[in-house]
């Protein structure tokens, strides 16, 4: 399988998230924000950081980075792309999702292991996972997941929401919430659900002496489900 | 405008410094020199009260590759690894702007360890406050909190352990601190030294502005009542610039046309290119119309001592220009030569094709003044007699959370959850342990480091204190399985012109020497900042310690959590009941005199040894240093990480079992072991003559003292949590 890690100036988890695809067993690539065209790829994945220091709106100038129309070409062809942290606010800059990510409910940066409740099972990233609730990694100032009513209604209907804040049991209730994002949500997928946004890191949880396991999990069935 | 005395008094010099700089170049400095000797010979830059003490320190090792005198020091880790690291403070501008004070403090940092070509892995900090009940200290903590976030996060850097403590001492003055660590193939480190002549000296990074124009001087003196006009002196950090710079540069180095390197930090491009040049014995000619200004009529003056941030200085190899600026064009970044290097040994600073400045470099640099100031030797304080009659009424669970909920012992987590100490995905011990791990990226090695100060012991007797310092650093490195290897200090104290103050300086450096040479632990790297006090108020002495130390196989690090039920507890070391200035004495018993608890540097040394060996063998399943609070505090600390209890027993000796559980004796640890490891464990230590006391045995959620009295592990945590998160919140 072969994958695509997008380098914008200011992306910090490009590393990362490179050393998590290819330990999965992904031919990873690093492309460079202001080539013109994405390499071949399987997936795409938009990395965590603060692309262009997030100055103006966090991910805002990144969304029109040149190689980002690639990007867009290939998911509206179906191809399969992830936004992390950072990558999730670029998507949705570019209205490959639907809503926006606003500051944290306390206006403080947030760094520590959460419980995720999969909300749907029916796309190909969450498919084929036993557990209901993942413990995921979260680090960021601008996770708080808002959209209008209207909105909201079309993503349910159409169960786009992929993953919700919960507890370790998967009760999601406003306490279990980090960041004060509507319906306590972390990530959603587009409508025709090849492209997920989503604020934790697995990429941080893929080692016992680290935050945990659960991110292996996340890679190794992603890549089973692309096989 | 004409140089005079009063001109040079306003720029921080005295007197006599001026007459000598007069005689030095036999004439009257313009403006723009003066300027440029004033940054150059003020305290932060020139170290004139602190350099002829800061000589007695054990700088040398076995894996010292690069002590004090660049940009940060050097150890050498095994396998062509390297690490860079070293502490610095930024005082001053925190106090008057807290969250470009504190952001800017560790931008300079990183860039002081990657101008050596090593790429950040960890950042960690030391920050003190004043009374939680002094109306700024809320904002001030908050601000700071947010700038070495703000700065570290977007950097992508993990802030791995740091250390912060309330003392009324620093209602006038806050301390930020700020450590880097990196990470470089022994074979690739880059120096500041320049070399040869006619050799292209390079701009880098961001435009320079007016911004920090005289940061350094200062930082080199005093507050008094119109610190708010300082603000114009704080610098403005840009994380985002310096990530890109951080790339360039590592970017650059990959190839061999750097000759020299050196970051512009304090005093900006002065001491960028007099540094580069004196190391070098050679000259430098800059023409300032080719620096990239932010703002417009730029005088060659504000050019010169502007501190505006991401900015580096670079000497190339000829003909290497083209393939450079290629780098930093695509990294966005400005790129400008700005001059050559000379053979006149002078600084020559040409703008509007005039020369403005000439100053031969020595007179900068080997001839800045130097001062051995007056200081007072201070005494060892009488012992306090503790009666008994104080300790009766007090129960112990009750001073237990007392203690557990003070604010320089309750958990931090407030604040280390506002920083991303995740990011590089390598940290395999996070902050609220003994010291914070990375792994070094694919390999399996791992480095740790801690900060620490004990600004009581050293206010209460400066050797004593100097020697903790080092001893309880090398405990905390040891407490995760680490081999301690060197360290670097940032030295916070009052006015060096006040005998007192530099009386603790003195004596606190001869402590750490001390002890920093019998622990084998060199320095390698530090700052002096002087002058933190407001009109005569000084601070407590606060030197603060950054060590980092080495695990060779990163599985077999320490936690400090219990790990399992009817495991063994015991602690190593004596417990004599040492409680002058203790958090029990200061706090619990209010009495606030007596001597800090004694040092014994044969013990220290001893008793972490064999702990490594205990490590080494697999034999330890959790371990903690025994600090404030004593013994009883660390265990309850262990109890709330494991979530689990203990029925700890006071083994029968003939102290008080109070100062027996809160006693702040040095040299001791807390470690678990298997039941079945009991034996083993008792002989190694038996063997190399190390003291131990027997526990008690690990229990479900409770903990209990002497069978009896007894506490939920929920309630401790409750204890050691809730303070800070109240605080902040109200």
């Amino acid at each position: 399988m072969k994958s695509s890690v997008i380098t914008f100036p200011g992306s910090n988890c490009d590393r990362d998230i490179d050393v998590a695809l290819k330990k999965f067993g992904f031919k990873n690539k690093m492309v460079w924000h202001a080539d013109a065209e994405i390499p071949k790829s399987d997936l795409v994945v938009l990395p965590g950081g603060f692309s262009y220091g997030d100055y103006l709106r966090c991910g805002s100038m990144a969304s029109k980075s040149k190689i980002m129309q690639s990007v867009i070409n290939f998911a509206n062809s179906g191809g399969m792309v992830i936004g992390i942290c950072n990558g999730f606010q670029i998507l949705v800059e570019t209205g490959l999702v639907p809503g926006v990510l606003l500051r944290n409910k306390y206006l403080e940066f947030i760094c520590k292991n959460v419980f995720i409740k999969i909300n749907n099972k029916n796309n190909i990233y969450f498919k084929n996972i036993d557990n209901d609730v993942l413990e995921f990694h979260i680090a960021h100032n601008e996770g708080n997941y808002f959209c209008t009513n209207d909105q909201l209604k079309e993503i349910e209907d159409n169960e786009q929401v992929a993953i919700n804040y919960c507890d370790k049991n998967g009760n999601i209730g406003e306490q279990f919430n980090p960041n004060g994002s509507i319906k306590n949500i972390a990530g959603i997928l587009n409508k025709e659900k090849n492209v997920l946004g989503m604020m934790p890191h697995p990429e941080r949880m893929i080692d016992p002496s680290l935050s945990g396991e659960d991110g292996s999990l996340f890679f190794s069935n992603l890549i089973n489900n692309l096989k | 405008m004409i140089v005079n005395e009063q001109i040079a008094i306003e720029h921080g010099l005295k007197n006599d410094e001026y007459k000598k700089i007069c005689e030095l170049l036999n004439r009257t400095p313009n403006i723009t020199e003066l300027g440029i000797f004033s940054a150059m010979w003020n305290e932060h830059c020139s170290y004139k009260s602190s350099k002829l003490h800061l000589k007695k320190l054990p700088t040398k090792g076995k894996q010292v590759i690069q002590g004090p005198g660049e940009n940060a020091g050097v150890i050498d880790i095994g396998d062509n690894d390297a690490i860079v690291f070293k502490i610095e403070s930024h005082n001053h501008p925190s106090f008057i702007e807290p969250y470009q004070g504190a952001a800017t403090g560790v931008g300079g940092i990183m860039r002081d360890v990657f101008t050596m070509g090593a790429r950040p892995i960890a950042n960690l900090n030391s920050i003190h406050f004043g009374s939680p009940q002094n109306k700024r200290t809320k904002n001030l903590l908050r601000g700071v909190v947010n700038g070495i976030g703000g700065y570290g996060n977007c950097m992508g850097v993990p802030t791995i352990a740091g250390q912060t403590s309330f003392d009324s001492s620093y209602n006038g003055n806050i301390l930020v601190n700020a450590m880097t660590l990196g990470l470089v193939k022994k074979n690739k480190i880059f120096y500041s030294k320049a070399a040869g002549l006619n050799k292209p000296v390079i701009y880098v990074g961001s435009k320079t502005g007016r911004d920090g124009i005289h940061g350094a001087s200062m930082a080199s003196a005093s507050f008094d009542d119109k610190i708010e006009e300082k603000k114009p002196t704080v610098q403005v950090g840009d994380p985002f610039t310096e990530k890109l710079l951080l790339e360039a540069c590592l970017e650059l180095m990959a190839g061999d046309s750097i000759i020299a390197i050196q970051d512009m930090g304090a005093a900006g491009l002065t001491s960028s290119s007099i540094e580069m040049a004196s190391k070098g014995n050679l000259g430098i000619e800059i023409n300032l119309n080719k620096v990239p200004c932010r703002e417009t009529k730029m005088t060659p003056y504000e050019i010169m001592l502007s501190e505006s941030q991401e900015r580096m200085l670079i000497i190339l190899e000829n003909g290497k220009e083209d393939q450079a600026k290629k780098i930093f064009d695509k990294w966005n970044l400005d790129f400008a030569v700005i001059g050559k290097t000379t053979k006149s040994k002078k600084i020559e600073l040409y703008f509007n094709e005039e020369q403005v400045a000439n100053i031969p470099v020595n007179t900068l640099v080997e001839n800045s003044p130097m001062y051995d100031r007056k200081w007072k030797k201070i005494k060892l304080p009488k012992k306090n007699k503790i009666k008994k009659e104080d300790l009766k009424n007090l129960k112990i669970i009750s001073v237990l959370k007392k203690i557990l909920s003070n604010p320089n012992i309750c958990s931090k987590e407030w604040i280390w959850q506002q920083y991303d100490h995740t990011v590089m995905g390598d940290t395999i011990q996070k902050p609220g342990g003994d010291s914070g791990v990375v792994r070094v990226h694919g390999t399996n090695k791992a480095v740790a480091a801690s900060v620490d100060s004990s600004a009581v012991y050293c206010w209460a007797h400066p050797l004593t204190g100097g020697k903790q310092i080092v001893c309880e650093s090398f405990r905390n490195l040891i407490s995760v399985g680490a081999k301690p290897i060197a360290i670097t200090n940032c030295l916070n104290f009052g006015s060096p012109e006040n005998e007192e103050n530099m009386g603790e300086f003195v004596e606190c450096i001869q402590g750490i020497g001390e002890a920093a040479e019998y622990l084998k632990y060199p320095v390698v790297s530090g700052n002096v900042s002087f002058y933190n006090q407001t009109k005569n108020e000084g601070i407590k002495p606060t030197p603060s310690i950054g060590g980092v130390g080495l695990i060779k196989d990163y599985k077999k690090m320490i936690t400090m959590d219990f790990k399992e039920i009817d495991n063994i507890v015991l602690v190593i070391g004596k417990t004599e009941g040492h409680i002058d200035q203790s958090v029990f004495a200061r706090n619990i018993l209010d009495e606030k005199n007596g001597p800090p608890p004694e040092i014994n540097l044969f013990n220290e040394k001893n008793n972490g040894e064999t702990l490594l060996k205990l490590i080494d063998n697999n034999l330890i399943k959790s371990a903690h240093d025994v600090s404030l609070g004593g013994i009883i505090t660390a265990i309850a600390k262990m109890c709330i990480k494991g979530n689990k209890g203990i029925n700890v027993k006071k083994p029968k000796y003939l102290i008080n079992e109070m100062e027996y559980l809160f006693a702040e004796d040095q040299g001791r640890y807390i470690i678990e072991i298997n039941k079945k490891d009991f034996k083993k464990v008792t002989d190694i230590l038996n063997k190399n003559a190390v003291h131990f006391d027997d526990l008690g045995s690990i229990k479900e959620k409770e903990l209990y003292i002497n069978d009896k009295t007894k506490v939920t592990i929920d309630e401790l945590r409750s204890s050691n949590k809730k303070w800070l998160e109240e605080y902040m919140s109200k």
